[in-house]
């Protein structure tokens, strides 16, 4: 809650003030990058999304058919690639991110705003070096692991150096938000009333910047192996793949969590607007997002237990990986208290918001399956891998973004959507999206390796299901993207605050002016404040 | 507000203090960075010279330490002339500012001077990083950290012709400041990586 | 920089001094790794004798000392990631079981 706001503002929205080609790519407003980042996500998303159809479709049936054993391989190292280095990494973070920081802690843009610009062209210099790297695509998986990436002839030097270049907008990308977090909080903004959204972002914001350069080293000597010939994971030269492994997971472990706190975040937004109650466990909930940015670097090696690392090792990382389900469990437990006799409302924002409580917490638990060694033995590189982890990025972050996209869509663009069109959506998504995955855990149990282009008969009624399941996922995706355009031209006109919402970034304009706020608002209160004033 | 002047409006609004105190923590973000890009080298290191300690040692020798440590010297030395430019900064003195970026800077040439020196030797007796483990290591070590030295200079140049041009003050430096940060963790990893490659290898 | 908060200048004798430290310093190590030789021990003097320096060189080159609580954290919380990376990392490496 915030005093000294203006609700009726004359100027002119940071989307009108300014037209044309330069006012976009070389502007340093944080939401016109916001909406940059969400345009170029959103592009990365539908190719990687369109070459997961393809790829469901060559498993439709057993034999190959649709496309080779070659083509597959190249076909997954780029889904994976995209959707992980190219949207889902800069997702939430750098689009919502960028757009909402400002506004919720109540200031004028992010500490650098010309640093901010540069992360964005840098991400479309990983974005162009990505295009000549699809002249001749890498076969590896998007995890690069050596030996086979030092070896094969396609072009993983291009893919990684794209990777690379990407790796260092994430890093300033992230450095800016802690800055802007640290420095620019508007008075009475406090610690303890910061919106959980801030939290989350703040922990992703830490993770990006201290565990990035990892990975960019470790990219970089696998260039150098492809190139000078040094051996650091080439078992011929005294190497260690391995090492490999490790170095790559030290990052990737973590980035998983780059990927999914934004999204918890999110939650922690829509949920108490919807059920017009305070958020239950506010510093449980805001603690608990920086405990697993700092647990999630313990973690990496669960996923090497199959690899052959020391059994010693095995058993320490089997048990950290136990530690970093608590700080995700008492998220869980939070919301659904908040939810607890709250007056729900089932706006389209609410329902994505509710299925990535359910969605989440099947992926969540069945990684604890995957976490404990034992059973990792069984399951690992099969289809429940695949399960568990589309059941967290999909059904946690994905639907965490559909939920903002949702939710926020009134305040960056000033249109309301049409909600009855985007439960319409919703509702292909979530069955869509269960018919695809839920069998594979079935799969992988049955024992289905993953990346393979062909598999054995007796899997063949559950992928053709999964197969299925797709088609219905894109239907929903189509609906969605429609409402999304539609309501851009034909889209009632919004109010300022449509939900009544008590965040700071609801109290200015919608859209906000250029500077966000005509004065800087004096915060005299946390934002979760429902149910007292109605 | 005018609508067409609401860009320089948006640069102009942040407060010089505001800027100094933002700019510099970032740096201290971006250091940490730096650290971890390290890092994953100073892993790699710490893993093969256990697992092959004959080999660290017998190429170790290979090195020229007498121009490691002349180098070394170069290095610190040039740390302490770019703190004594931001102290003059901060004291309004211009002149000397100028003129220890200048010794700086000319420092940091001798340093990759010596460091081309060292390389083109190392390739004249058939050593490349292909030779060996060790000699992998010391050449990715050594060319990531002479690549900062390059960014470094370029830095560093652009903050004394700003200075030539009279941008700084004592009430504001920022640039100096944290250009002077960067320079010094180039400086804070050579004192790592002399003795992890020169002396003990 | 005006009033407005504690910043701290170093005079231009300290850093004189602190060079001179970081010289003798430099001296020893090369005179420890090549005239003593400890044999094993080695690494970890020449280690402790740079961490030496490298401090120096952060808390008054880079005004470590003088910076608020939340810059040491992230100048801090770096190298505990590095150790974590190391350490770890060797828990695998050197505890395999090769056939």
């Amino acid at each position: 809650m915030a005093t000294g706001t203006a609700a009726t503002i004359s100027e002119p929205s940071f989307l009108e003030y300014k037209s044309g080609f330069r006012s976009w790519f070389y502007t340093t407003d944080h939401k016109r990058i916001g909406i940059l980042y969400l345009v170029s996500i959103s592009i990365f998303f539908i190719i990687a999304g369109s070459i997961a159809i393809v790829m469901r479709a060559e498993l439709f049936t057993p034999e190959s058919n649709i496309v080779s054993p070659h083509t597959y391989n190249v076909l997954f190292t780029l889904h994976g690639s995209l959707m992980v280095f190219f949207f889902i990494v800069p997702g939430i973070s750098a689009s919502l991110g960028n757009f909402l920081i400002p506004l919720m802690i109540g200031a004028r843009d992010v500490a650098f705003p010309k640093l901010n610009l540069g992360s964005y062209w840098l991400y479309l210099i990983g974005a162009a070096i990505l295009l000549f790297a699809l002249l001749e695509p890498a076969d590896t998986g998007w995890t690069f692991y050596t030996p086979y990436s030092a070896k094969t002839n396609t072009n993983v030097i291009l893919l990684t150096l794209g990777i690379f270049v990407l790796g260092f907008s994430s890093i300033l990308t992230g450095l800016n938000f802690i800055v802007t977090i640290h420095k620019m909080r508007a008075p009475g903004m406090t610690w303890h009333r910061l919106p959980l959204f801030i939290w989350a972002l703040y922990s992703t914001a830490i993770l990006q910047l201290l565990a990035t350069p990892v990975v960019g080293i470790t990219l970089l000597l696998l260039i150098a192996e492809r190139t000078l010939g040094i051996g650091f994971f080439d078992p011929d030269k005294g190497g260690d793949p391995v090492l490999f492994q490790n170095f790559f997971w030290f990052y990737s472990h973590p980035a998983v969590y780059i990927m999914i706190i934004p999204a918890m975040g999110v939650i922690s937004e829509i949920l108490p607007v919807f059920s017009r109650k305070p958020i239950f466990g506010y510093k449980a909930i805001a603690y608990s997002s920086v405990a697993i940015a700092i647990i999630s670097f313990f973690v990496w090696a669960h996923h090497l237990f199959v690899a052959g690392i020391s059994e010693t090792a095995a058993i320490i990382f089997s048990f950290l990986t136990f530690l970093v389900a608590v700080p995700t469990a008492i998220k869980v437990f939070n919301w659904l208290a908040t939810l607890y006799k709250g007056s729900i409302q089932f706006h389209s924002a609410m329902l994505y918001a509710l299925s990535f409580l359910f969605l989440f917490t099947v992926g969540g638990l069945t990684g604890l399956h995957v976490g404990a060694l034992a059973a990792d033995i069984h399951l690992h590189d099969t289809y429940f891998v695949v399960a568990h982890m589309h059941y967290v990025m999909i059904g946690g972050t994905v639907m965490g973004f559909f939920g903002a996209l949702h939710f926020w869509y009134p305040k960056w663009f000033g249109k309301m959507l049409d909600d009855t069109l985007g439960k319409i959506a919703w509702f292909f998504v979530f069955i869509g999206f269960n018919v695809t995955f839920f069998p594979q855990f079935f799969l992988g149990v049955q024992g289905m390796p993953r990346r393979y282009a062909t598999y054995l008969p007796e899997f063949e009624s559950l992928m053709k299901l999964s197969t299925i399941g797709s088609w219905i996922l894109a239907i929903g995706m189509i609906i969605m993207a429609y409402n999304l355009i539609k309501s851009l031209y034909s889209g009632e006109k919004a109010p300022d605050n449509p939900y009544n919402s008590l965040s700071l970034e609801w109290q200015t304009s919608s859209p906000p002016i250029l500077e966000n706020f005509k004065e800087i608002p004096v915060v005299t209160d946390w934002s979760y404040g429902y149910g007292k004033k109605g | 507000m005018e609508q067409l002047t609401a860009d320089h409006v948006h640069v102009h609004h942040i407060d010089p203090v505001e800027e100094y105190e933002q700019s510099k923590f970032g740096m201290w973000l971006f250091l940490g960075t730096e650290i971890l890009l390290f890092g994953g080298l100073f892993a790699t290191y710490a893993i093969f010279r256990a697992k092959y300690p004959e080999m660290f040692h017998l190429d170790h020798l290979k090195l020229d330490w007498e121009l490691g440590a002349l180098n070394t010297i170069i290095l610190i030395g040039s740390s302490m002339t770019m703190a004594i430019g931001v102290t003059a900064s901060k004291k309004g003195n211009n002149k000397l500012l100028i003129i220890m970026l200048a010794i700086t800077i000319i420092c940091g040439l001798v340093f990759g001077f010596n460091k081309y020196l060292e390389y083109t030797a190392k390739f004249a007796h058939h050593i490349y990083p292909d030779t060996s483990i060790f000699f992998s290591l010391y050449f990715m070590m050594t060319g990531l950290h002479m690549l900062h030295v390059f960014i470094g200079l370029i830095v560093l140049l652009i903050i004394m012709i700003l200075a030539i041009k009279g941008r700084y003050s004592a009430s504001y430096n920022t640039h100096v400041e944290v250009g002077g940060l960067y320079w010094h963790l180039i400086d804070l990893i050579w004192i790592y990586l002399f003795p992890l490659l020169y002396l003990i290898g | 920089m005006s009033e407005n908060h504690d910043e701290h200048i170093t005079p231009y004798k300290t850093y004189v001094i602190i060079w001179l430290i970081l010289m003798a310093l430099t001296v020893i190590t090369v005179y420890v790794a090549r005239e003593i030789d400890l044999g094993s021990i080695n690494l970890f003097v020449a280690m402790i004798i740079a961490s030496i320096k490298a401090t120096i060189v952060a808390l008054f080159f880079m005004h470590l000392k003088y910076e608020d609580s939340i810059t040491w954290v992230f100048a801090l919380y770096p190298l505990f990631l590095l150790s974590l990376l190391i350490g770890l990392t060797s828990i695998d490496v050197f505890n395999r079981i090769v056939p």
